[in-house]
Protein backbone atom coordinates (compact mmCIF):
# COMPACT_ATOMS: atom_id res chain seq x y z
CA UNK A 1 0.00 0.00 0.00
CA UNK A 2 2.39 2.31 0.51
CA UNK A 3 6.84 1.93 -0.01
CA UNK A 4 9.55 3.70 1.93
CA UNK A 5 9.88 6.86 -1.11
CA UNK A 6 6.17 7.68 -0.54
CA UNK A 7 6.02 8.21 3.16
CA UNK A 8 9.60 9.22 4.71
CA UNK A 9 8.52 10.37 7.72
CA UNK A 10 8.62 6.43 8.50
CA UNK A 11 11.57 5.84 8.02
CA UNK A 12 13.08 8.91 9.47
CA UNK A 13 16.18 6.70 11.34
CA UNK A 14 16.65 4.43 7.88
CA UNK A 15 19.26 5.45 5.40
CA UNK A 16 18.14 8.13 3.37
CA UNK A 17 19.32 6.85 -0.29
CA UNK A 18 16.63 4.75 -1.66
CA UNK A 19 18.31 2.01 -3.35
CA UNK A 20 16.95 -1.74 -4.10
CA UNK A 21 17.54 -4.16 -1.58
CA UNK A 22 17.38 -7.89 -1.76
CA UNK A 23 16.03 -9.80 1.35
CA UNK A 24 18.70 -10.76 3.73
CA UNK A 25 20.88 -7.63 2.27
CA UNK A 26 23.84 -6.66 4.69
CA UNK A 27 24.58 -3.44 3.88
CA UNK A 28 28.20 -1.87 5.02
CA UNK A 29 28.30 -0.25 8.70
CA UNK A 30 30.95 2.03 9.62
CA UNK A 31 33.54 0.55 11.87
CA UNK A 32 33.23 3.14 14.58
CA UNK A 33 30.84 1.51 16.75
CA UNK A 34 33.30 -1.97 16.79
CA UNK A 35 36.11 0.05 17.02
CA UNK A 36 35.16 1.97 20.21
CA UNK A 37 33.54 -1.59 21.45
CA UNK A 38 37.04 -3.34 20.88
CA UNK A 39 38.72 -0.16 22.87
CA UNK A 40 36.65 -0.66 25.74
CA UNK A 41 36.74 -4.30 25.68
CA UNK A 42 40.69 -4.01 25.86
CA UNK A 43 40.81 -1.21 28.18
CA UNK A 44 39.00 -3.34 30.92
CA UNK A 45 40.38 -7.07 29.92
CA UNK A 46 43.82 -5.18 30.51
CA UNK A 47 42.96 -3.88 33.87
CA UNK A 48 41.61 -7.12 34.95
CA UNK A 49 45.04 -8.83 33.45
CA UNK A 50 47.19 -6.40 35.45
CA UNK A 51 45.03 -6.86 38.32
CA UNK A 52 45.29 -10.49 38.55
CA UNK A 53 48.43 -10.99 38.07
CA UNK A 54 49.48 -8.42 40.41
CA UNK A 55 47.37 -9.82 43.22
CA UNK A 56 49.05 -13.74 42.50
CA UNK A 57 52.44 -12.32 43.47
CA UNK A 58 52.07 -10.08 46.35
CA UNK A 59 50.83 -10.02 49.43
CA UNK A 60 48.32 -7.20 49.13
CA UNK A 61 45.29 -9.32 50.48
CA UNK A 62 45.00 -12.11 53.37
CA UNK A 63 46.88 -15.24 51.29
CA UNK A 64 44.07 -17.79 51.58
CA UNK A 65 41.70 -15.21 49.93
CA UNK A 66 44.01 -15.18 46.56
CA UNK A 67 42.85 -17.59 44.72
CA UNK A 68 39.00 -16.31 45.32
CA UNK A 69 39.92 -13.42 43.79
CA UNK A 70 41.97 -14.54 41.19
CA UNK A 71 38.70 -17.00 39.97
CA UNK A 72 36.17 -13.51 40.11
CA UNK A 73 38.77 -11.59 38.40
CA UNK A 74 38.67 -14.27 35.69
CA UNK A 75 34.91 -14.62 35.44
CA UNK A 76 34.52 -10.62 35.10
CA UNK A 77 37.08 -10.62 32.19
CA UNK A 78 35.41 -13.29 30.77
CA UNK A 79 31.78 -11.31 31.21
CA UNK A 80 33.86 -8.17 29.42
CA UNK A 81 35.19 -10.95 26.49
CA UNK A 82 31.62 -11.74 26.22
CA UNK A 83 29.97 -8.88 25.87
CA UNK A 84 33.02 -6.08 23.77
CA UNK A 85 33.97 -8.96 21.69
CA UNK A 86 31.87 -11.95 21.18
CA UNK A 87 28.81 -9.26 21.47
CA UNK A 88 26.28 -11.29 23.25
CA UNK A 89 23.46 -8.99 24.26
CA UNK A 90 19.95 -8.48 25.15
CA UNK A 91 18.32 -7.73 21.42
CA UNK A 92 16.08 -10.27 20.23
CA UNK A 93 18.82 -11.68 17.45
CA UNK A 94 20.68 -12.58 20.35
CA UNK A 95 17.90 -14.62 22.58
CA UNK A 96 18.89 -18.47 21.22
CA UNK A 97 22.51 -17.66 21.86
CA UNK A 98 21.88 -16.26 25.29
CA UNK A 99 19.89 -19.28 26.14
CA UNK A 100 22.30 -21.25 24.66
CA UNK A 101 25.10 -19.82 26.35
CA UNK A 102 23.06 -19.96 29.64
CA UNK A 103 23.13 -24.15 29.08
CA UNK A 104 26.96 -24.10 27.99
CA UNK A 105 27.63 -22.64 31.48
CA UNK A 106 25.74 -25.13 33.25
CA UNK A 107 26.88 -28.33 31.84
CA UNK A 108 29.86 -26.99 32.35
CA UNK A 109 29.56 -26.02 36.24
CA UNK A 110 28.18 -29.71 36.46
CA UNK A 111 31.64 -31.35 34.59
CA UNK A 112 33.78 -29.16 37.08
CA UNK A 113 32.20 -28.87 40.46
CA UNK A 114 30.96 -32.64 40.09
CA UNK A 115 34.50 -33.90 38.98
CA UNK A 116 36.05 -31.86 42.04
CA UNK A 117 33.44 -32.95 44.64
CA UNK A 118 33.05 -36.77 43.73
CA UNK A 119 37.06 -37.05 43.12
CA UNK A 120 37.83 -35.32 46.56
CA UNK A 121 34.78 -37.26 48.43
CA UNK A 122 36.78 -40.67 46.38
CA UNK A 123 40.27 -39.56 47.90
CA UNK A 124 38.75 -38.57 51.47
CA UNK A 125 37.02 -41.61 52.28
CA UNK A 126 39.50 -44.20 49.96
CA UNK A 127 41.37 -47.03 51.87
CA UNK A 128 45.49 -45.79 51.52
CA UNK A 129 47.15 -48.43 49.46
CA UNK A 130 49.97 -49.18 52.07
CA UNK A 131 47.42 -51.02 54.77
CA UNK A 132 44.07 -52.96 53.01
CA UNK A 133 45.60 -55.68 55.11
CA UNK A 134 45.55 -54.72 58.48
CA UNK A 135 42.90 -53.20 58.63
CA UNK A 136 40.96 -56.78 58.15
CA UNK A 137 39.79 -57.79 61.22
CA UNK B 1 3.02 -1.01 5.09
CA UNK B 2 0.91 -2.60 6.78
CA UNK B 3 1.37 -5.96 5.12
CA UNK B 4 5.14 -5.27 3.61
CA UNK B 5 7.74 -5.97 5.82
CA UNK B 6 10.81 -3.30 5.57
CA UNK B 7 13.54 -3.67 3.33
CA UNK B 8 16.16 -5.71 5.37
CA UNK B 9 19.26 -3.38 5.10
CA UNK B 10 16.94 -0.59 5.55
CA UNK B 11 15.70 -1.95 9.11
CA UNK B 12 19.25 -2.79 9.34
CA UNK B 13 20.66 0.68 9.30
CA UNK B 14 17.56 2.12 11.57
CA UNK B 15 18.67 -0.39 14.19
CA UNK B 16 22.23 0.98 13.84
CA UNK B 17 21.22 4.21 14.29
CA UNK B 18 18.73 3.62 17.38
CA UNK B 19 20.32 1.16 19.12
CA UNK B 20 24.38 1.78 18.55
CA UNK B 21 25.13 -0.38 21.51
CA UNK B 22 23.59 -3.10 20.37
CA UNK B 23 21.78 -3.66 23.51
CA UNK B 24 18.61 -4.40 22.50
CA UNK B 25 17.35 -1.63 24.09
CA UNK B 26 14.93 0.18 21.44
CA UNK B 27 12.74 3.34 22.73
CA UNK B 28 11.85 4.50 19.35
CA UNK B 29 11.77 0.70 18.33
CA UNK B 30 8.44 -0.42 16.39
CA UNK B 31 5.96 -3.09 18.56
CA UNK B 32 6.12 -5.52 15.84
CA UNK B 33 8.51 -8.82 15.58
CA UNK B 34 11.78 -7.32 14.00
CA UNK B 35 12.75 -8.40 10.69
CA UNK B 36 15.43 -10.53 10.46
CA UNK B 37 15.76 -11.79 14.06
CA UNK B 38 13.87 -14.90 13.30
CA UNK B 39 10.74 -14.93 15.78
CA UNK B 40 8.69 -16.44 13.41
CA UNK B 41 5.97 -13.41 12.10
CA UNK B 42 8.31 -11.81 9.99
CA UNK B 43 9.94 -15.22 8.40
CA UNK B 44 13.13 -16.96 8.98
CA UNK B 45 15.98 -15.28 10.21
CA UNK B 46 18.87 -13.82 8.25
CA UNK B 47 21.76 -16.17 6.95
CA UNK B 48 23.97 -13.86 8.92
CA UNK B 49 22.36 -14.78 12.65
CA UNK B 50 21.72 -18.56 11.33
CA UNK B 51 25.33 -19.05 10.61
CA UNK B 52 26.73 -17.55 13.82
CA UNK B 53 24.25 -18.95 15.69
CA UNK B 54 25.18 -22.69 14.62
CA UNK B 55 28.94 -21.90 15.24
CA UNK B 56 28.04 -20.48 18.46
CA UNK B 57 26.55 -24.30 19.56
CA UNK B 58 29.52 -25.70 18.42
CA UNK B 59 31.87 -23.23 20.29
CA UNK B 60 29.68 -24.20 23.30
CA UNK B 61 30.33 -27.75 22.71
CA UNK B 62 34.20 -26.64 22.68
CA UNK B 63 33.97 -25.03 25.77
CA UNK B 64 32.27 -28.09 27.34
CA UNK B 65 35.18 -30.22 26.32
CA UNK B 66 38.10 -27.69 27.93
CA UNK B 67 35.82 -27.89 30.59
CA UNK B 68 36.31 -32.06 31.40
CA UNK B 69 40.40 -30.68 30.58
CA UNK B 70 39.68 -28.43 33.36
CA UNK B 71 38.29 -30.57 35.82
CA UNK B 72 40.56 -33.07 35.17
CA UNK B 73 43.44 -30.58 35.83
CA UNK B 74 41.21 -29.02 39.42
CA UNK B 75 41.22 -33.28 40.53
CA UNK B 76 44.71 -33.85 39.52
CA UNK B 77 46.48 -30.65 40.78
CA UNK B 78 47.92 -32.08 43.88
CA UNK B 79 48.89 -35.29 42.26
CA UNK B 80 52.62 -34.77 41.56
CA UNK B 81 53.58 -38.59 42.65
CA UNK B 82 57.16 -37.08 44.15
CA UNK B 83 57.65 -35.04 40.82
CA UNK B 84 57.83 -31.30 40.64
CA UNK B 85 55.11 -29.22 41.66
CA UNK B 86 53.33 -26.39 39.44
CA UNK B 87 54.72 -23.78 41.42
CA UNK B 88 58.36 -24.63 40.56
CA UNK B 89 57.79 -25.18 36.80
CA UNK B 90 55.87 -22.25 36.14
CA UNK B 91 57.57 -19.16 34.32
CA UNK B 92 55.61 -16.19 35.37
CA UNK B 93 56.87 -13.81 33.29
CA UNK B 94 56.66 -16.06 29.95
CA UNK B 95 52.98 -16.39 30.48
CA UNK B 96 52.44 -12.63 31.14
CA UNK B 97 53.89 -12.43 27.36
CA UNK B 98 51.46 -15.19 26.46
CA UNK B 99 48.58 -13.31 27.91
CA UNK B 100 49.52 -9.95 26.34
CA UNK B 101 50.09 -11.62 22.96
CA UNK B 102 46.72 -13.68 22.52
CA UNK B 103 45.09 -10.16 24.10
CA UNK B 104 46.34 -8.19 21.58
CA UNK B 105 45.43 -10.30 19.06
CA UNK B 106 42.00 -10.89 20.42
CA UNK B 107 42.02 -6.61 20.03
CA UNK B 108 43.31 -6.66 16.52
CA UNK B 109 40.88 -9.14 15.78
CA UNK B 110 38.03 -7.16 16.84
CA UNK B 111 39.43 -4.09 14.79
CA UNK B 112 39.54 -6.40 11.58
CA UNK B 113 36.23 -7.48 12.25
CA UNK B 114 35.26 -3.55 12.18
CA UNK B 115 37.28 -3.37 8.77
CA UNK B 116 35.33 -6.11 7.64
CA UNK B 117 32.15 -4.42 8.49
CA UNK B 118 33.08 -1.27 6.29
CA UNK B 119 34.02 -3.40 3.47
CA UNK B 120 37.76 -2.19 3.27
CA UNK B 121 39.97 -4.88 2.19
CA UNK B 122 43.20 -3.28 2.72
CA UNK B 123 42.65 -2.94 6.52
CA UNK B 124 41.07 -6.71 7.33
CA UNK B 125 44.13 -8.09 5.58
CA UNK B 126 46.58 -6.06 7.75
CA UNK B 127 44.65 -6.89 10.96
CA UNK B 128 44.27 -10.11 10.32
CA UNK B 129 47.82 -10.87 9.51
CA UNK B 130 48.79 -8.79 12.69
CA UNK B 131 46.17 -11.24 14.53
CA UNK B 132 48.13 -14.43 12.98
CA UNK B 133 50.99 -12.71 14.47
CA UNK B 134 50.27 -12.44 17.90
CA UNK B 135 49.26 -16.02 17.57
CA UNK B 136 52.47 -17.45 16.50
CA UNK B 137 54.30 -15.39 19.40
CA UNK B 138 51.98 -17.18 21.37
CA UNK B 139 52.08 -20.71 20.40
CA UNK B 140 56.23 -20.21 19.90
CA UNK B 141 55.91 -19.37 23.74
CA UNK B 142 54.24 -22.15 24.39
CA UNK B 143 56.52 -24.76 22.37
CA UNK B 144 59.29 -23.07 23.97
CA UNK B 145 58.18 -23.59 27.48
CA UNK B 146 57.15 -27.36 26.77
CA UNK B 147 60.64 -27.90 24.92
CA UNK B 148 62.11 -26.71 28.57
CA UNK B 149 60.32 -28.31 30.70
CA UNK B 150 61.33 -31.70 28.39
CA UNK B 151 64.59 -30.57 28.48
CA UNK B 152 64.57 -30.93 32.10
CA UNK B 153 62.80 -34.15 32.20
CA UNK B 154 59.12 -33.34 32.52
CA UNK B 155 57.16 -34.81 30.76
CA UNK B 156 53.48 -35.99 30.44
CA UNK B 157 54.10 -38.93 31.96
CA UNK B 158 56.02 -38.03 35.06
CA UNK B 159 52.60 -37.94 37.24
CA UNK B 160 49.26 -37.20 37.04
CA UNK B 161 49.10 -33.16 37.77
CA UNK B 162 51.90 -33.01 34.77
CA UNK B 163 49.78 -35.13 32.47
CA UNK B 164 46.63 -33.13 33.16
CA UNK B 165 48.79 -29.98 32.55
CA UNK B 166 50.03 -30.78 29.61
CA UNK B 167 46.83 -32.06 28.44
CA UNK B 168 44.70 -28.72 28.94
CA UNK B 169 47.63 -26.31 27.88
CA UNK B 170 48.67 -28.15 24.68
CA UNK B 171 44.73 -28.68 24.01
CA UNK B 172 44.65 -24.70 23.98
CA UNK B 173 47.83 -24.47 21.82
CA UNK B 174 46.55 -27.00 19.44
CA UNK B 175 43.30 -24.66 18.74
CA UNK B 176 45.41 -21.68 18.86
CA UNK B 177 47.33 -23.38 15.87
CA UNK B 178 44.36 -24.43 14.27
CA UNK B 179 42.47 -21.34 14.54
CA UNK B 180 46.01 -19.62 12.57
CA UNK B 181 45.50 -22.42 9.43
CA UNK B 182 42.25 -20.95 9.83
CA UNK B 183 43.05 -17.17 9.46
CA UNK B 184 45.38 -17.66 6.90
CA UNK B 185 42.94 -19.88 5.05
CA UNK B 186 40.57 -16.32 5.44
CA UNK B 187 43.34 -13.91 4.22
CA UNK B 188 43.67 -15.75 1.00
CA UNK B 189 39.82 -15.87 0.66
CA UNK B 190 39.41 -12.29 1.94
CA UNK B 191 42.22 -11.95 -1.28
CA UNK B 192 40.53 -13.83 -4.03
CA UNK B 193 36.81 -13.52 -3.25
CA UNK B 194 36.45 -10.35 -1.92
CA UNK B 195 33.35 -9.78 1.09
CA UNK B 196 31.27 -11.94 -0.75
CA UNK B 197 28.19 -12.78 1.77
CA UNK B 198 29.67 -16.44 2.41
CA UNK B 199 33.46 -15.01 2.80
CA UNK B 200 31.46 -12.39 5.47
CA UNK B 201 29.96 -15.11 7.28
CA UNK B 202 33.50 -17.28 7.66
CA UNK B 203 35.12 -14.05 8.47
CA UNK B 204 32.33 -14.18 11.51
CA UNK B 205 32.81 -17.49 13.03
CA UNK B 206 36.67 -16.69 12.87
CA UNK B 207 36.15 -14.15 14.82
CA UNK B 208 33.80 -15.75 17.33
CA UNK B 209 36.50 -18.79 17.30
CA UNK B 210 39.69 -16.42 18.04
CA UNK B 211 37.69 -14.68 21.01
CA UNK B 212 36.56 -17.90 22.19
CA UNK B 213 39.96 -19.38 22.56
CA UNK B 214 41.11 -15.78 24.53
CA UNK B 215 38.54 -16.67 26.76
CA UNK B 216 39.91 -20.44 27.14
CA UNK B 217 43.00 -18.72 27.91
CA UNK B 218 41.62 -16.49 30.90
CA UNK B 219 40.66 -19.75 32.60
CA UNK B 220 44.24 -21.20 32.07
CA UNK B 221 46.12 -18.51 32.92
CA UNK B 222 44.54 -17.63 36.11
CA UNK B 223 43.32 -21.61 37.20
CA UNK B 224 46.67 -23.47 36.28
CA UNK B 225 49.48 -20.59 36.06
CA UNK B 226 48.52 -17.88 38.60
CA UNK B 227 46.73 -20.33 41.02
CA UNK B 228 49.97 -22.33 40.41
CA UNK B 229 52.66 -20.33 41.88
CA UNK B 230 50.39 -19.22 44.82
CA UNK B 231 49.64 -23.08 45.96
Amino acid sequence: MSNPASEPHLYSGASHGQHDHAPGDEPAESAGHWVRNANLGLGFSIVLTVAAFLLAGSHLVYPPAIPVALIVLAIAQMGVHLVFFLHITTGPDNTNNVLALAFGIMVVFLIVIGSIWIMDNLNRNMMPMEQPMEMQP
Amino acid sequence: MSDVGLPASVEALRRVREDPHRLGHRAHGPTEPIEGAGHGATGPAHKRIVVGYGFWIYLLSDIVLFSCFFAAFAVQRGATAGGPTLAQIVDIRRVGFETAALLLSSYTCMLSFAATNARNRLWTEIFLLVTGLLGLVFVLLELQEFIELAGQGITPQRSGMLTSFFGLVGLHGLHVTAGGLWLATMMAQVLVKGFRPEIVHRLICFNLFWHALDIVWIGIFTIVYLMGINA
